[in-house]
């Protein structure tokens, strides 16, 4: 099946034009595109103060012509490239005919320079200007993108790389920034219709008569029919990867279709820092070079303890720097494959542009188990196989008093389990309400959105996840990463949030705690404080959860944090982070999946003095979320 | 909430394009769906009969307003120029609510369309949504003038062979409660329908499909046909598409 997925059409569907998004905007022909942007993706931009023009431009990347929406013409925006410790000033001029906005992904900054309409200002209306300006006091690979409608479903968005005050710890020859994105030729407006109306639209891998009939002579019926029970009582879907797939995504690497074969050209013996971005709007990815080792030297911008690896799934909107130092002169591919494997992003590292290397064969998609349906993770180690054979018994397992100081025992991080940490509580509030366990299901949770709730949600910060399980070789997982010069801030929470992530699948509804952002009321953290977020994923798909304007510090056990912007949670996962809520405003907290985004998974976490007296910072004059 | 009573629709609107400036579900986007779940051709002995089942709907997560029609058509009618040509048909509008996860429950008015007998209004209360084991399931009960009610049933299944090739098995089930002689309907279990449907998805929208057809009547509705010289059972093959937008 492998080898010959699809047929013609559709290959240049999923595949792209061999010139990808080289055709964009105004007027240059590819030539002089190419001229402008050399062969390394978008032009890149330095200094202190910017100018980036939101356009719109025609594109080709699968053979029909569409609009995409452009930063300064181009899909991806320029690169913006800074200093730590610089004020930077950039000057947005809209010129689509929709409001717009540019959020700065991972940076910690005054909330009314974020970008999040709504929270952190009016948006940018057609025709004007709007002029960000904050110091920049981090390093790292960072991105930027539209936070209006699905505009960065359509091209809005670009990589940020801040040069560290300090000698980078990790000296490197060369670098190079890779951003992975989605592209589909719908308008994303119909895209959310359609999983609106049919949830399982874009999915072309569904059970047919013919698993059933494999299943009964492999399994016996007896045990086929067992197995479904569950599955069919549900009704959900083992096979329910990824919400939009590859038959209507193309996905582009730097901008660049498959076909487009997007290069980087080394010396060989060189170090090189590949900068990971996973741009999509809806796109997990699983990346690797096959022949090279990579070394992590930092995720989501912050620097952690190098570890070696060969594979690892990169979630939307997170940022993976590593190292590789490629010896022979030969042609690498680099390899980014849909969890759903419904298709990839290419290109190739070379010492000559005219080299390529085979482009490997994409996997079988992967089928949901018990772990994924809540049931029990089975692995402290990354160690489980498939988990399809898994017996009922589990099933039954009553977990019900696996409390969270009872996890953090297990986590073997003393310190935490020896303190008393307030649970958050506010009547009003059905987000603070206190629960006996992190894995108690609010009242809220039950209802036509929510259409199950884990059981036995486990600990699986070391699971490279599904369909990464039985890997030969070594898949980076979050328990492998550490931040780097120990923990970043204290280790101890002053009062516990516990939040589930909810939808319903076939509904397409997403929320968090079974009530969508409409009906929410903001998450209310005061100034200083240090909280810990426990989140329990009670649905079957994926979710990186990305928290503005503050670091999330993921407890890793035994004293170990790793800092994030963005924590990607599996499904049938528990797991706990730390933020220091040290900047007062309102800032955005949500799935970064755009459409379960749009669907509600969404929530406004206000940051106020705790003594009430001058609780925020100037506001604008929009009210969300409160009542109404 | 002033603006949009003052304003009207366009002020409606206005907010709906907000909501994706602000990239989130403050006013959650509401949703049409027309399903032409069946418009084939059946080759019945009386001639060939066009039949129809629609299904659309609008509104929100919760609440929807739902459409449904169905009904049939003699095609080509033999030679006798009395005969009408729609054999009958009904209509339903109705309030659909979540009510759980899978279920919906609806609260509407049915009219159905006879060509010489009465018309029959009918209120309805039904639940519909989707059982364990992927069975779709509709069961609505109508009350309707002099006592009259009737009680539906209807089930049908997916059976995909590939990924575009469907197999739908479906099943309806009619029971009356009291006797509607001025129509020939009698009390009981008044008539069943099976089909049995194999539809090609070119797109998902876009089906084409081949199938048949049964129905039969029974107890005094079967008595009631029969004393009017009709059929009480019949078999047709079907060849129609699927359509939805």
């Amino acid at each position: 099946m492998n080898k010959t997925p699809f047929s013609l059409p559709r290959r240049r569907f999923v595949q792209g034009l061999a010139l990808g998004a080289t055709g964009l905007g105004l007027s240059l022909s590819p030539r002089q595109l190419l001229a402008t942007q050399g062969h390394t993706g978008a032009p890149i931009l330095s200094g202190d103060t910017f100018h980036l023009t939101l356009g719109g431009a025609d594109v080709n990347i699968t053979g029909k012509t569409r609009q995409a929406t452009t930063i300064n013409g181009i899909v991806p925006g320029p690169t913006l490239r800074w200093r730590e410790g610089d004020t930077v000033t950039i000057k947005v001029t809209n010129l689509l005919p929709e409001t717009s906005s540019i959020h700065w992904h991972g940076l910690l900054l005054p909330f009314q320079m974020d970008g999040v309409p709504g929270l952190s200002f009016d948006g940018i209306k057609p025709g004007e200007t709007f002029t960000y300006q904050f110091p920049i006091v981090q390093s790292g690979t960072y991105w930027y993108h539209s936070h209006s409608g699905f505009q960065e479903q359509t091209g809005l968005y670009g990589s940020i790389i801040i040069d560290p005050k300090t000698p980078d710890p990790q000296p490197f020859d060369r670098e190079q920034v890779i951003m992975l994105s989605d592209w589909s030729d719908e308008d994303p407006k119909h895209i959310y219709a359609t999983l609106k109306k049919v949830s399982h639209y874009y999915n072309f891998n569904e059970r047919t008569v013919f698993d059933t009939l494999r299943d009964f002579r492999d399994k016996g019926v007896l045990q086929t029919l067992k197995d479904r029970h569950m599955w069919n009582s549900m009704r959900m879907s083992e096979r329910d990867l990824a919400d939009v797939t590859g038959y209507t995504y193309t996905y582009l690497m730097n901008g660049q279709s498959p076909n487009g074969n997007w290069t980087c050209q080394f010396n060989p013996g060189e170090r090189i820092k590949l900068r990971f971005i996973n741009a999509s709007a809806m796109t997990f990815f699983d990346i690797r070079i096959p022949g090279l080792d990579m070394t992590v030297v930092a995720m989501d911008g912050q620097p952690v303890k190098p570890v070696d690896f060969h594979e690892v799934r990169l979630g939307v909107a997170e940022t993976l720097d590593v190292i590789v130092e490629p010896k022979d002169d030969r042609a690498y591919t680099l390899f980014a494959q849909s969890i759903d494997r419904s298709g990839f992003a290419r290109g190739t590292l070379t010492p000559d542009p005219a080299l390529s290397a085979a482009v490997p064969d994409m996997d079988e998609p992967p089928l949901l188990g018990h772990t994924e349906m809540g049931m029990g993770a089975m692995n402290h180690g990354g160690m489980n196989h498939d988990t399809g054979d898994m017996d009922h018994n589990t099933m039954n397992h009553d977990i019900g008093g696996m409390d969270h100081s009872a996890m953090n025992h297990d986590m073997g991080s003393m310190d935490h389990s020896a303190m008393a940490v307030p649970f958050a509580t506010d009547p009003a509030n059905p987000d603070l309400a206190p629960r006996e366990s992190a894995t108690q299901h609010l009242d809220s949770e039950f209802g036509p959105g929510v259409d199950m709730r884990a059981m036995a949600p486990g600990e699986m910060l070391a699971d490279p996840g599904i369909g990464l399980r039985d890997r030969d070789w070594k898949v980076l997982t979050y328990a492998d990463m550490e931040t780097a010069g120990g923990p970043p801030d204290s280790l101890h929470p002053d009062r516990e949030i516990v939040l589930h992530l909810t939808g319903n699948m076939s509904r397409y509804m997403w929320s968090f705690n079974g009530i969508p952002f409409a009906d929410a009321k903001p998450l209310e953290l005061y100034h200083n404080e240090r909280v810990r977020i426990t989140l329990v994923n009670d649905t079957m798909m994926t979710h990186p959860i990305h928290l503005h304007g503050l670091w999330s510090d993921l407890e890793l056990g035994d004293g170990k944090l790793l800092r994030k912007h963005t924590i990607t949670v599996k499904p049938g996962e528990k797991l706990s982070y730390l933020v220091r809520a040290d900047a007062l405003g309102r800032w955005a907290y949500h799935c970064h999946l755009l459409y379960h985004m749009d669907a509600g998974m969404f929530r406004e976490v206000r940051v106020i003095a705790k003594d009430g007296s001058q609780s925020m910072p100037a506001m604008d004059h929009h009210q969300h979320g409160e009542g109404a | 909430m002033m603006n949009m009573i003052k304003k009207g629709l366009p002020a409606i609107a206005l907010t709906l394009s907000t909501q994706t400036a602000l990239a989130m579900s403050e006013h959650p986007m509401w949703v049409g769906q027309v399903i032409l779940d069946q418009l084939e051709v059946r080759d019945t002995d009386e001639g060939r009969v066009m039949a129809w089942e629609l299904d659309a709907w609008y509104g929100g997560d919760f609440n929807k307003l739902y459409f449904a029609s169905e009904g049939e058509r003699l095609m080509a009618p033999e030679e006798d120029e009395e005969d009408p040509a729609t054999e009958g048909a009904e209509t339903r509008l109705a309030w659909s609510r979540a009510l759980s996860p899978n279920w919906d429950w609806q609260l509407g008015v049915r009219r159905d369309w006879q060509p010489d007998d009465p018309n029959r209004d009918w209120a309805s209360i039904g639940l519909q949504g989707l059982a364990p084991y992927w069975f779709e399931v509709n069961t609505h009960l109508f009350v309707g003038e002099d006592g009259l009610s009737n009680l539906r049933l209807e089930a049908e299944y997916e059976l995909m062979f590939t990924q575009k090739l469907v197999l739908v098995p479906s099943l309806e089930a009619n029971l009356y409660g009291k006797e509607d002689d001025e129509l020939g309907v009698g009390k009981g279990l008044t008539d069943i329908e099976a089909g049995l449907r194999l539809r090609y998805e070119i797109r998902r929208e876009i089906a084409p499909y081949i199938g048949v057809n049964w129905e039969k009547q029974y107890g005094d509705t079967a008595d009631f046909t029969r004393n009017a010289g009709g059929k009480t059972e019949e078999g047709s093959v079907v060849a129609g598409i699927r359509l939805w937008f």
